[in-house]
């Protein structure tokens, strides 16, 4: 690649082997900025990448009283997140499917679809979680039916206390982090 | 001074050289606007560079000016784009103008790209200035990504999730990158404000340093001759060669050679001026919220082709598009300079090349063509709100009308188009009964397979038996429903002809 390269002017050819003031106040000079540099750009780094170090751990969250879910019913639940600022405004709001089985069981679902994200809808008659960008579908109990998702709906854990309804959310389920 | 004053007229020649002793500005003006460049460039085929130029300052005006009211906030985003569309005094004007500006900043850079492909300007000495430009198309990108997101409508909010489960894919580090592009554990005002930084500091910023490093390439290294085909680059003689022509047909690029710039720039102007008068800002669409699970989740025109390609490609082959691609295209266009950076660069005599630039350019418009049609979503409002047309009903029996019931309250249609109506992606199955025959109906609904999920569990052998009933019955008038060729229904014979012979018939399947 270089052989055909036009060749360049010699280096300087007087190159000195001494050391002078000059020279020592440089070194001084190239120490204090790197540990000044570092001083300023490892926090701004800390601070781009805060969330990082800081983990949101998934809370425990209610749904409401137990009484609200009817057995054999699939219900879209929207709540709060605790992460939620006043900026946030909608998007503080998450979603999930709860699907009452038979006695106390629930069956609690993420709406993100696996594939790439987007909301999935639960369709009564046919029993099928459907969603609307690429055509994946998922049965109630939120198995990959058909279509490109590479895995049932992220699942949430979920507890009965004092007759209310919790689960354990409040992060955006991906691949990388299921709930 | 000297007792008589000097006229207005020498006074201000006075002024303007007591500027240029201290400015150099002739001196300026010849190594830029004025620079040399060969005769042969004078062509409308290099108007482009200038052309997106020209789309990026219009970007920034506009931007500037939206800036003044747009809200940075989840909260307060979507409100203040509505604000901008019907309140705020040509308000309208100055979203739609960005927002058009932005498509032809990406259409007439990838022309421009096209061009300097092309006409083998990437060649010696040119290498910096093609890498720099690469860079500088992905920053551009980079705008046009993150200045939809700033949208906050419906669309950008399911975009950023869409993001947010591609980043989800990468190995090993997927969920950091996933709270490094959310900036949090939620899609929220945090995502926002990231993408906001970047939109209209971070990326503009690296844009104008790149622009300036690949501008002063242009001034250095002269522009591209246009080139005679099998007149060769060589290392060794191409740089004398290039001034000596320069010095025999050279002409200043200011005014002699700009005439087309001005003429391609101004036309451009009106064609991004029309576009957002009487075409019109984008949306926003209904605003990002997530308890609304209507999404469409389209992206702005420079990534519809994506979208299809992530659609139309078999599934689980995400990877090979969202991480290998990517590297092959930059190792591809980072390496063109130095692996071809000799030798012919006129495309005539360029074939493969040639072909390349055809094949691309295709595959990009039919893939954003299939992304606007989006055929691969389902219609979620079909099966209640499109109707089976007369000529499906008419006639039927009452089992198969009852299957016409099932087809339409089963979600069928979502998926599947009758007449031309419902969804596509499934089969349009306006005549499947001359296509399938009914046990095969019913083995594909019960098992389901392909992109179809089994309605084993979800129907009873009623339903089934009726609407596969009502399946065979779509058939064109005067039709006979498909067989099956293993198993062939037993035809008539006169009694004296002789069966035909089974061996032959097994072979056949």
């Amino acid at each position: 690649m270089t052989s055909h390269e036009p060749s360049h002017p010699p280096l300087s050819p007087e190159a000195k082997n001494y050391s002078t003031r000059r020279d020592f106040l440089l070194q001084i000079g190239v120490v204090i900025n790197t540990i000044a540099a570092f001083m300023i750009g490892v926090p701004v780094i800390g601070f781009v990448v805060s969330s990082l170090i800081k983990k949101s751990p998934r809370v425990w969250i209610s749904l409401g009283p137990v009484s609200k879910f009817p057995e054999g019913a699939t219900r879209l639940v929207a709540y709060q997140t605790p992460y939620r600022r006043e900026v946030d405004g909608p998007t503080g709001t998450m979603t999930c499917w709860v699907r009452r089985l038979p006695g106390d069981k629930f069956r609690i679902l993420a709406a993100n679809c696996t594939h790439l994200g987007c909301p999935v809808r639960w369709f009564e008659q046919s029993q099928l979680f459907l969603c609307p960008c690429h055509g994946g579908a998922f049965y109630g109990d939120g198995e990959r039916a058909a279509g490109p998702p590479p895995r049932a709906l992220y699942p949430y854990e979920y507890k009965i206390e004092n007759g209310e309804l919790m689960v354990k959310s409040g992060v955006l389920p991906t691949l990388a982090n299921p709930a | 001074m000297n007792g008589k004053r000097k006229k207005l007229s020498e006074q201000l020649v006075d002024a303007a050289w007591w500027l240029e002793r201290r400015l150099h500005l002739v001196k300026l003006w010849e190594t830029t606007a004025g620079h040399p460049i060969p005769k042969s460039s004078v062509s409308w085929f290099y108007t482009f560079g200038s052309m997106t130029l020209l789309c990026f300052v219009i970007q920034i005006v506009t931007g500037i000016v939206l800036a003044l009211i747009y809200v940075p906030t989840a909260a307060g985003a979507y409100e203040s784009l509505e604000y901008l569309n019907f309140q705020q005094e040509l308000g309208w004007l100055m979203r739609a103008m960005h927002y058009w500006g932005s498509n032809c900043m990406v259409i007439v850079m990838a022309i421009h790209m096209t061009q300097v492909f092309l006409w083998g300007a990437y060649k010696y000495p040119r290498e910096l200035t093609w890498i720099s430009g690469i860079v500088l198309l992905v920053l551009t990108l980079a705008m046009s990504f993150s200045g939809q997101v700033l949208r906050f409508d419906s669309d950008s909010y399911w975009g950023i999730g869409i993001g947010a489960a591609i980043m989800g894919r990468v190995p090993l580090i997927g969920a950091q990158l996933v709270d490094l592009l959310l900036g949090g554990p939620i899609i929220g005002s945090d995502t926002l404000s990231r993408f906001f930084a970047l939109h209209v500091f971070v990326v503009p910023g690296a844009i104008i340093a790149l622009l300036s490093m690949h501008l002063r390439l242009v001034l250095g290294k002269g522009i591209n001759e246009n080139p005679t085909p099998g007149v060769l680059v060589d290392r060794r003689t191409y740089d004398a060669e290039y001034q000596k022509m320069l010095q025999k047909q050279g002409i200043p690029f200011v005014p002699n050679g700009v005439a087309k710039d001005v003429v391609a720039n101004g036309i451009l102007l009106l064609v991004i001026v029309a576009l957002a008068i009487f075409v019109g800002p984008k949306g926003p669409d209904i605003p990002g919220d997530p308890t609304q699970l209507i999404a469409e989740a389209k992206p702005d025109y420079p990534f519809l082709w994506l979208l299809s390609a992530a659609a139309l490609l078999p599934n689980g082959s995400e990877y090979a598009l969202f991480f290998v691609f990517p590297v092959i295209a930059a190792v591809v266009l980072f390496g063109l300079p130095f692996f071809v950076g000799e030798g012919e660069k006129s495309w005539r005599r360029r074939p493969v090349s040639l072909i390349a630039v055809i094949l691309t350019y295709l595959s990009v418009i039919m893939l954003t063509y299939a992304g606007l049609t989006g055929p691969w979503s389902p219609h979620m409002d079909a099966w209640s709100g499109a109707i089976i047309k007369p000529q499906f009903i008419k006639g039927r029996t009452p089992l198969e009308l009852q299957g016409a019931l099932v087809f339409q309250n089963m979600q069928c249609r979502n998926c599947h188009a009758v007449g031309g109506e419902g969804g596509h992606r499934g089969p349009d199955l306006t005549s499947i009964g001359t296509i399938q025959t009914q046990p095969q109906l019913v083995r594909q609904i019960i098992q389901g397979g392909g992109n179809m999920p089994a309605y084993g569990k979800n129907l009873s052998p009623d339903q089934i038996k009726a609407l596969t009933a009502f399946l065979v019955s779509l058939r064109p008038p005067n039709t006979a429903p498909a067989m099956d060729s293993a198993m062939p229904e037993k035809p008539l014979r006169a009694s004296n002809e002789e069966e035909p012979k089974k061996a032959g018939k097994k072979n056949e399947g």
